[in-house]
């Protein structure tokens, strides 16, 4: 999402540089109104510029106040306990390497599972699909998309989590179940962002190819996915972050058990599960641990949009 | 074949085993090649026929299982016994409540910023900062935002659960949805149109408020109902802004269970999953409505 605004945004800088062009000419435009005029259009600027700043004010503000909250972690509880396997908050152990391992677990696999789909669609529907089928598949991914976090988890819980649980022969709560539904929640991101680089590949490459004999596997293949390379990327790490980032879906599968991970069918807990189960009874040294693992998260997230703007400027180089 | 029958037939065995071989090898190669085809793009209709038919299967899933508990009583009902029997009436209101306070908070700030970002911007590290912050600001983790939004609203500033409280949250999250849509709809507005204005002597907010804003309403309307979507089935933020406690709001202090808590509580308790079926469907009803919506918008205003 968040480097479809970038690409979207920077494709129009290059075509249309408004700002620059029409910056220029505004000094001499205001040179020539009332000075009351002159001085309600650099207020109105003012203000949406503030207004604009307003998202930087609020980066800052997220990560001072969760930084703050948090700070018993260094002082108190420390990094060498905060960075420790054991998560029981009960008898002053505060490690979150086991959490930070449930969603490591959860994450891969969910990737593993939905980053084929979401680019197999996308491919589907930019290289082979029929315009018709494409006009009746694609609302379908936007819709996907739009389906709220929680049903996900109810459907995973009540279709999934029996499913799983009748293979694995446990309860079902687990990494296997969360896999299933995180892949289902991260496909359509993948799926609209990859749909987004295919059709940004010029359709002449593609025609090259197909004059030389290739097939269209082959084309897609060696000539489509290539060029493509950095969107795709840019989809899985957003895919990723999404995954990461989840809360209620995994929450609802996974069993909540703050321990290294047995295996992928016996209950783990992840970072955002355990802040969202642990936020409602904790107190103390407890609610800054689960503060510091927020903390975590923002640098996780922030780090990974780091990423995606980083690909976006090394595909605008080519 | 007659330049074969000239040369020496030690040399035309051989060719001739040569000419063999490649065809043999082009034949095998174009089989493949063919083959390859066939089984590839047969993998990539499988992949979209899974998402589709997982799409069908949740839908069909919660429409089946949620239709029948579907009624008068259950929807404008009052819940009954622990908040699990009788209807869902006040969460209705509280979800509704908090999403219009979000957006009424949110949209003025969005488009204003959007407006700064395409029309008065100049490139340069400044702008590249604020991209940055939108785009972090999209992607925070929903539990981090309410985390925040616990430690800022309801405890720094005094608002304690409240509608106010959750709606302020929201709106940080709906924030870069609607900047990004009425970024790119107002880039999408013609220039010419714009010196047309500047033409009869307009000044820059003239151009702005009558020119652009209005030629790109369809698109920014339907950035905003988007976001409205999201807002709605929004859980992790408003779990700890909100409260759980059913609760009729009236007053922007009062608290609420938005429906997206009333059916993560109703599913974890597993008391009364008919409701929680009929409450999944209701939820899903409106923000499919809502993103069937937006599609209008846009295909409209295009």
């Amino acid at each position: 999402m968040a480097s479809e605004n970038l690409n979207a945004a920077e494709q129009a800088e290059v075509e249309q540089p408004a700002a620059a062009e029409s910056a220029a000419p505004r000094k001499r435009d205001l040179a020539l109104v009332s000075r009351s005029t002159y001085m309600k259009e650099k207020a109105l600027q003012y203000l949406f510029f503030a207004c604009a700043f307003l998202a930087v004010v609020t980066v800052v503000l997220i990560f001072a106040f969760t930084m703050m909250q948090a700070a018993p972690v260094f002082t108190d509880i420390g990094l060498a306990n905060f960075f420790s396997l054991t998560w029981a908050p009960t008898e002053g152990h505060y490690g979150i390497l086991s959490l930070a391992a449930g969603t490591a677990l959860v994450t891969v696999g969910a990737l593993v599972l939905g980053v084929p789909l979401g680019v197999g669609t996308a491919v589907y529907l930019t290289e082979i699909a029929s315009a018709r089928v494409r006009a009746l598949i694609s609302p379908a991914v936007d819709l996907l998309a739009g389906i709220p976090s929680i049903i996900y988890g109810f459907f995973g819980m009540v279709i999934i989590r029996p499913f799983v649980a009748e293979i694995t022969g446990g309860l079902g709560f687990g990494a296997l179940t969360a896999w299933f539904v995180l892949a289902i929640m991260i496909v359509p991101t993948i799926t609209t962002l990859t749909i987004d680089a295919l059709n940004s590949i010029p359709m002449g490459i593609r025609e090259a190819s197909f004059a030389m004999g290739a097939t269209k596997w082959q084309t897609i293949y060696k000539v489509v996915l290539p060029a493509a390379k950095f969107g795709i990327v840019d989809a899985v790490v957003l895919g990723m972050g999404r995954a990461i980032g989840e809360t209620m879906a995994v929450l609802m599968v996974v069993g909540n058990a703050p321990v290294i991970p047995e295996s992928i069918s016996s209950p783990v807990s992840t970072l955002t599960s355990q802040i969202a189960l642990d936020m409602s009874y904790s107190s103390g040294l407890h609610r800054t641990a689960l503060f510091g693992m927020g903390v975590v998260l923002f640098i996780v997230s922030a780090s990974l949009v780091g990423v995606v703007r980083l690909l976006s400027k090394m595909r605008k180089k080519g | 074949m007659t330049e074969n029958t000239h040369n020496s037939s030690a040399e035309n065995i051989i060719s001739a085993q040569r000419i063999k071989r490649a065809l043999a090898n082009g034949k095998s190669e174009r089989i493949s090649k063919n083959t390859s085809n066939a089984i590839m793009l047969g993998v990539f209709r499988v992949a979209a026929a899974i998402t589709t038919l997982v799409l069908i299967a949740i839908i069909a899933y919660v429409v089946i299982n949620g239709l029948p508990h579907i009624s008068l009583d259950f929807i404008f009902g009052w819940p009954e016994g622990v908040n699990a029997e009788g209807g869902i009436w006040p969460t209705i209101v509280s979800t509704v409540y908090v999403t219009a306070l979000a957006m009424l908070i949110c949209t003025p700030i969005a488009v204003l910023a959007a407006v700064y970002l395409a029309e008065y911007a100049k490139q340069g590290r400044l702008v590249n900062i604020i991209r940055y912050a939108a785009d972090t600001l999209a992607s925070v983790p929903s539990i981090v935002m309410g985390l925040f939004g616990y430690a800022l609203f309801v405890e720094a500033m005094g608002l304690g659960l409240s509608m106010f409280s959750a709606a302020m949250a929201l709106a940080l999250l709906m924030l870069p949805i609607i900047m990004r849509t009425t970024e790119e709809a107002i880039r999408a507005v013609p220039r010419y149109i714009r010196w047309g204005a500047y033409g009869l002597g307009a000044t820059k907010w003239q151009v702005v408020s009558r020119i652009v804003l209005p030629s790109a309403f369809g698109r920014i309307a339907t950035g905003i109902v988007l976001g409205i979507g999201r807002a709605i089935g929004e859980t992790a933020v408003v779990l700890y802004t909100m409260g759980q406690a059913i609760n009729m709001p009236i007053s922007p202090l009062d608290s609420g269970r938005p429906m997206t808590v009333h059916l993560y509580l109703l599913a974890n308790d597993g008391i009364n999953m008919n409701a929680a079926y009929g409450t999944a469907l209701l939820l899903m009803a409106i923000i499919l409505a809502f993103n069937l919506f937006a599609r209008w918008l846009s295909r409209k205003s295009k």
